[in-house]
């Protein structure tokens, strides 16, 4: 039983189709990378999952739920959260206050109760950042917990935005290219970060152009390209797919 | 309503609108060169015409204008090379606030200048009763003034933008600042180019619309608004939707006196406005995407 | 952290009984009136700065919201009913008690005093709503135009609606009278209870708004500041946010201008100008947007030198020029630690250049 399904998801900016007719759907627990070449509608339909663009048609669920064409911030309430491919931080704010935000879903203090305080929201307060420091250290960046975003190296960003996701205990996670920008070793260390949050029993939804990550830890692999699926099955049968092969070498009747 | 309250209320709506449309055109020179609204606009039509009516008792009035209209245009590059181009982080709402700032100073050292007093031009043809009649209703000639000096502007920036090296460099700014700096432009002037421009041709409608309206040390406010009415409610950016933006303003406002009091006129055209970037953010006749950009002068 | 806070708090209210207590002493407490008035616009700026330096909103309209309370009460308690109610409604309504004749004699009503308080804040969180929905979606200069248009309608219908007051405004404001308790009012006899009244007030808010900035929704609302999309995809409703803030801030200032009304026992349509909107703005730019105590310093001292008259016929300039100064030289405000390391840097290098 899938947990998440999309079906015949359009959106068209002008007259070119960006996204045409995808349909997919990801398992509890597994790892599924969408690829592509550039332009080919992966970040389009990603941002059209969370939300943050309005598809024309389709139809989208989640845990038997339908959440087609909700705001951003019903999906992330009903456990679906995101990195971005340019990283989108909170640079005005600490490491800790901005995994502090990634929590938001998970607490309850509103405008009243924080106006005035009872003891279970500081009890909440104190919670949230015990798990945030757990998370930051989980992920090698509890000695950065205090610094300032804009003071941070990009490869830390990039953790900190992930230690964000997480915090809000998501259920399904969709990352953005998360290697993107990062050098080898930092690549490695992200794919040991990915293989930890699967172990967790946390679905992941990948974009990733770095082939050796996605055939490393995917379980399934969707192809896109001009808007359309390709392909989709196991790394393997995609390595050998002609079409896709085509799509990324070229034909010489293209 | 007989047909000539009709065409005065036409006449006089369309007088004021031109002006409208002067004032949102020059916000638009500004705003396409640099992406900042520039609060003070309207203040350089109380400056050209404070300084014309100065002038015009020691000079002739040709003379009295277009030294006006030189003193503005010179104000407005002092503006920009002081206030604006130091600024390395222009946020929208930075520049705005610098702006206001700016637009609160000029009319403060204006009220010191030439205290509270309203003053205006004499006619340019005739006087106080010369009238004309069109169609019944009857005009002051300033009217013609208004009506052609806004023309000729209108007339006159399209040929600089459309045919003159220095116009297109400003056009090249304005659609990708980045390309025109690496072709070779030098946007720092292109700037400059933009206040003064627009300080000139806001002094020179300050000018013509003096003997009509009159002007005071703090008119610039309001001209501004609804200045900015007109450039909103045309698209931000399109000198043809300024005009017409400008006088259908022009027209509501003048159509308005007749039907609520006029103390709530400046209420009616805010409305429009607030319903305009509520409901067609990229103006009246955008098509749909409010975020495609509008043509160009 | 909090016990800074606590700190702070304290030396701020043994500052406000020191200033009682001194001008009471050397026979100025006339002073205590201005800082009675800046306490009230104080209000108002705590309130903008938690919409503009927090949320990062800006609005250039907030003078109509001190201006919508003060002019709310002043109909209310100046015998105008008559002007907008019905005689027969008014005389039901007496029955009833909700208004109150205040003669015997004559026909003219007043709303209960109990009743005006509530009936400012519904009002005002009413329009607040019917604003802020759509103009929140707008952003930069496009939500500043809104604001300012906002602020210049009500503006307008303050200057040119006879039950206003037109251009005079509505001057012989009753005291806001709460029986058992001391009139809010100019009367000089109470001019100590009113001047501990106003700060206690602030204080109140002070606390309640820093209350809200620590917590989980001060970090959201820093958070749409930062980025909204981001905001909204950690699960923050950012439209419900930014609204709640708005009115917020709005409610504030018109519980600024209701009282600040009854005390001056009037108010003019200047008060809803646009010049007063620019100034609370100057004012939280100069505070740092962004910090509480400094948009309620500098609200205080800035509003306190104006009334006192400091500033002359230059009131409106020093206002406009702070403003620029503060955008272009320091536009993260004055209360930075930079700009103290700029002036530093620059006061100790003044020895060397004149050894050269």
């Amino acid at each position: 039983m899938p947990i998440f399904e999309v079906e015949n998801m359009c959106r068209s900016f002008g007259g070119l189709k960006a996204v045409d007719g995808v349909s997919f759907s990801v398992e509890s627990g597994q790892i599924k990378a969408i690829i592509g070449p550039n332009g080919a509608g992966k970040t389009t339909l990603f941002n059209l999952i969370a939300g943050s663009i309005q598809p024309d048609s389709g139809a989208v669920t989640f845990k038997g739920a339908d959440i087609y064409a909700l705001p951003p911030h019903k999906i992330a309430e009903k456990g679906i959260l995101r990195t971005f491919q340019n990283i989108k931080l909170f640079p005005h704010m600490t490491v800790m206050e901005n995994i502090l935000v990634g929590s938001h879903r998970k607490m309850r203090a509103g405008f009243l109760q924080a106006a005035f305080p009872l003891p279970w929201t500081y009890r909440e307060e104190r919670d949230a950042r015990e798990k945030a420091a757990q998370i930051a250290e989980d992920l090698g960046i509890d000695t950065l917990l205090d610094t300032e975003l804009a003071n941070l190296d990009f490869g830390s960003q990039r953790v900190v935005e992930l230690a964000r996701a997480l915090a809000g205990e998501p259920e399904m996670l969709l990352l953005d290219e998360p290697a993107a920008g990062l050098n080898i070793h930092e690549t490695l260390q992200l794919s040991e970060a990915i293989r930890k949050i699967m172990e967790k029993g946390i679905t992941i939804l990948l974009i990733e152009h770095d082939m050796s990550l996605v055939m490393d830890i995917s379980d399934e692999i969707i192809v896109l390209s001009y808007g359309k699926k390709i392909a989709e099955g196991l790394p393997a049968e995609i390595q050998r797919n002609p079409e896709v092969i085509a799509v990324y070498l070229g034909t010489d009747n293209a | 309503m007989s047909f000539e309250n009709v065409i005065q209320y036409f006449i006089a709506g369309i007088t004021t609108g031109s002006i409208y449309a002067i004032v949102a055109i020059g916000f638009n020179i500004i705003y396409n060169t640099t992406g900042i609204i520039n609060f003070a606009q309207g203040e350089f039509l109380m400056l050209g015409g404070m300084i014309s009516i100065t002038l015009v008792q020691f000079v002739p009035l040709p003379f009295a204008i277009c030294a006006a209209v030189l003193i503005t245009a010179g104000a407005g590059y002092l503006l920009e090379r002081t206030f604006i181009r130091g600024i390395k982080n222009p946020t929208p709402l930075r520049m705005i606030i610098i702006t206001i700032g700016l637009s609160i100073l000029i009319r403060e050292a204006a009220l010191h200048i030439w205290d509270e007093k309203v003053r205006s031009l004499p006619y340019f043809t005739g006087n106080e009763i010369t009238s004309i009649a069109i169609f019944g209703a009857h005009f002051s000639p300033q009217v013609l003034w208004v009506l052609g000096t806004s023309a000729l502007i209108v007339v006159f920036l399209n040929f600089f933008f459309s045919y003159t090296t220095t116009g297109k460099s400003m056009r090249a700014c304005a659609s990708n600042r980045i390309a025109a700096a690496l072709c070779g432009i030098d946007i720092t002037k292109m700037v400059s180019l933009s206040f003064v421009l627009s300080a000139a041709i806001g002094a020179l409608a300050g000018c013509v619309i003096s003997p009509i309206t009159q002007t005071q040390y703090d008119c610039g406010t309001s001209l501004a608004i609804k200045g900015f009415t007109a450039a909103i409610f045309g698209g931000m950016g399109s000198s043809t939707g300024a005009i017409a933006g400008g006088l259908i303003i022009g027209i509501i406002e003048a159509a308005s006196i007749s039907i609520i009091p006029l103390a709530y006129k400046d209420a009616i055209t805010l409305t429009v406005l607030l319903g305009i970037l509520i409901f067609r953010p990229g103006g009246l006749f955008a098509n749909g995407d409010a975020s495609s950009k509008v043509d160009r002068p | 952290m909090k016990k800074t806070r606590y700190i702070s708090l304290a030396l701020f209210a043994a500052g406000i009984v020191a200033c009682q207590l001194i001008f009471t002493a050397l026979g100025t407490d006339y002073l205590l009136i201005q800082l009675t008035m800046s306490a009230y616009y104080a209000l108002v700026v705590i309130g903008l700065s938690l919409l503009m330096g927090y949320a990062g909103q800006i609005s250039l309209g907030h003078a109509a919201f001190f201006a919508l309370g003060g002019y709310l009460t002043a109909v209310f308690s100046t015998n105008q009913l008559q002007e907008v109610v019905s005689h027969e409604m008014l005389t039901r309504l007496s029955r009833i008690g909700i208004v109150y004749s205040s003669d015997a004699h004559d026909a003219l009503y007043r709303l209960h005093p109990a009743l005006s308080l509530p009936t400012v804040i519904i009002v005002t969180i009413i329009i607040a709503i019917i604003i802020g929905i759509p103009i929140l979606r707008l952003k930069g200069h496009y939500l500043s135009m809104a604001t300012l248009g906002f602020g210049i309608i009500l503006y307008r219908i303050f200057l040119g609606t006879k039950v206003f007051g037109e251009a005079d405004g509505i001057s012989n404001v009753a005291p806001f009278d709460i029986p058992g308790f001391f009139p809010i009012g100019g009367e000089s006899s109470f001019r100590v209870p009113n001047y501990y009244f106003a700060w206690f007030l602030v204080i109140i808010a002070l606390v309640l708004l820093l209350n809200i900035i620590d917590s989980r929704v001060g970090r959201a609302l820093r958070a749409i500041h930062d980025s909204e999309e981001a905001a909204s995809a950690m699960g923050v409703d950012t439209g419900r946010y930014k609204l709640i803030v708005f009115i917020i801030s709005a409610l504030l200032a018109a519980i600024g201008g209701f009282f600040m009304t009854h005390y001056n026992a009037g108010i003019g349509p200047s008060e809803a100008g646009i010049m007063k909107s620019v100034r609370y703005v100057s004012i939280v730019a100069v505070g740092g947007m962004a910090n509480l105590w400094g948009c309620l310093i500098m609200g205080v001292v800035l509003n306190y030198l104006s009334l006192r008259g400091y500033f002359g016929s230059y009131d409106d300039a020093v206002f406009g020029a702070l403003l620029i100064a503060i955008m272009v030289f320091a536009p993260n405000g004055i209360f930075k630690k930079e700009i103290f390391d700029k002036i530093r840097h620059f006061v100790s290098r003044i020895p060397c250049r004149f050894s050269k």
